[in-house]
């Protein structure tokens, strides 16, 4: 526990040092990069956030939640375009990481969907983000917040 | 006899329910029903619509014509593909730089109840300065989405809120309302831009 305290507080240091580390943090082999999200109009839309999730181990590790002081309800949701070119979105449900694999939350497909703002999200800031695995594992990343018209980590 | 009056309700009930399994049958999966999807849209010039623009004009199919034009759908509450689509298309536009100035660029909500003229033109303000934001009464948007054989359904969400299942292809136009091709979500930005690149020459082939 003091670990992880430890380790989220380097996180956020050194984020908003402008520092792009990977967090690495809770489960030891679970290591996510390039997170960011874009800036929201007020707190009526829900916002998105994207990262890679990666498992550095040699066991499967399963998403099962998101945690966030942001929003009312983080989820993992999944954008779907079919054959027609029609785009859906649904829960993604849990999400299992194989050993060595990694899972990308980007535009257009699997993504953090933060629905019922607490607050706007506004660009320069960061927020923390917990990622909630079944072994009763968290991971905390510092989200920074990029422009509304952001294409990735990048920009 | 009322025996037979029952009978005789219960075979008209039949009937009709036959013939409302054909008619559906008809309608939907036979020779009644919609075109295959993927059909292209018709030309700007036999569409019929009218909306407002995010700044309070009055727009219509006919305000695409003379320019080419890039369209597509979404609305101002999505989080995801909508975004993406909008910076997509900005990244676009830079590369195209002068050329881009040439074109129509129309982001048409498929959610008017939320996005009112006032919330289209602050939502385009954040992306390239072409773009521009329409919406209009319901019925007008579901003519623009029959010309562009676009499909759109409101889902209700778990947070009590919907979302907006929607095609979320980039249309282009030539100058003279033609349909000249789309870029689906997804394509690389290598291939959109000499796609648009190909609706613009369009333009310059007709002039001549």
């Amino acid at each position: 526990m003091k670990k992880h305290i430890l380790t989220g507080t380097l996180t956020a240091l050194l984020t908003l040092g402008g520092l792009s580390v990977p967090a690495l943090a809770g489960p030891e082999d679970v290591v996510v990069e390039n997170a960011w999200s874009r800036a929201s109009i007020g707190m009526n839309r829900p916002g998105a956030a994207y990262m890679t999730i990666s498992n550095t181990g040699d066991e499967p590790v399963t998403l099962i939640g998101l945690a966030t002081p942001l929003a009312m309800m983080p989820e993992i949701h999944e954008t779907k375009t079919n054959a027609e070119g029609v785009s859906s979105m649904s829960p993604a449900g849990e999400i299992v990481i194989a050993p060595g694999e990694s899972i990308a939350l980007e535009p257009g497909g699997l993504h953090a969907m933060l629905m019922r703002l607490q607050e706007p999200m506004t660009e320069g800031d960061t927020f923390p983000l917990t990622l909630l695995f079944d072994d009763g594992g968290e991971v905390t990343v510092e989200v920074p917040i990029l422009s509304i018209a952001a294409r990735g980590p990048e920009d | 006899m009322q025996r037979r009056a029952i009978l005789g309700y219960g075979a008209a009930g039949a009937g009709a329910v036959a013939l409302m399994l054909f008619v559906g049958w008809w309608q939907v999966d036979g020779p009644g029903g919609p075109e295959p999807i993927g059909q292209r849209p018709v030309a700007l010039t036999a569409m019929d619509f009218r909306l407002t623009d995010h700044e309070g004009n009055v727009v219509g199919p006919e305000t695409l014509i003379g320019r080419p034009t890039m369209a597509f759908f979404g609305f101002t509450y999505c989080p995801d593909v909508c975004p993406t689509t909008l910076s997509d298309i900005s990244g676009w536009l830079d590369d195209l730089g002068d050329e881009a100035d040439e074109m129509n660029v129309v982001f048409i909500t498929v959610d008017p109840e939320r996005d009112t003229v006032e919330t289209m033109a602050e939502y385009v303000g954040y992306f390239h300065p072409a773009i521009r934001g329409w919406t209009g009464p319901e019925e007008q948007i579901a003519r623009v989405a029959d010309g562009f054989r676009a499909t759109y359904v409101r889902v209700p969400t778990e947070s009590g809120d919907y979302t907006m299942n929607h095609t979320a292809s980039v249309f282009l136009f030539a100058a003279s309302g033609r349909f000249v091709t789309m870029i689906d979500y997804h394509e690389p930005r290598e291939f959109a831009v000499p796609k648009i690149r190909r609706a613009l020459e369009e333009e310059t082939e007709g002039a001549t």
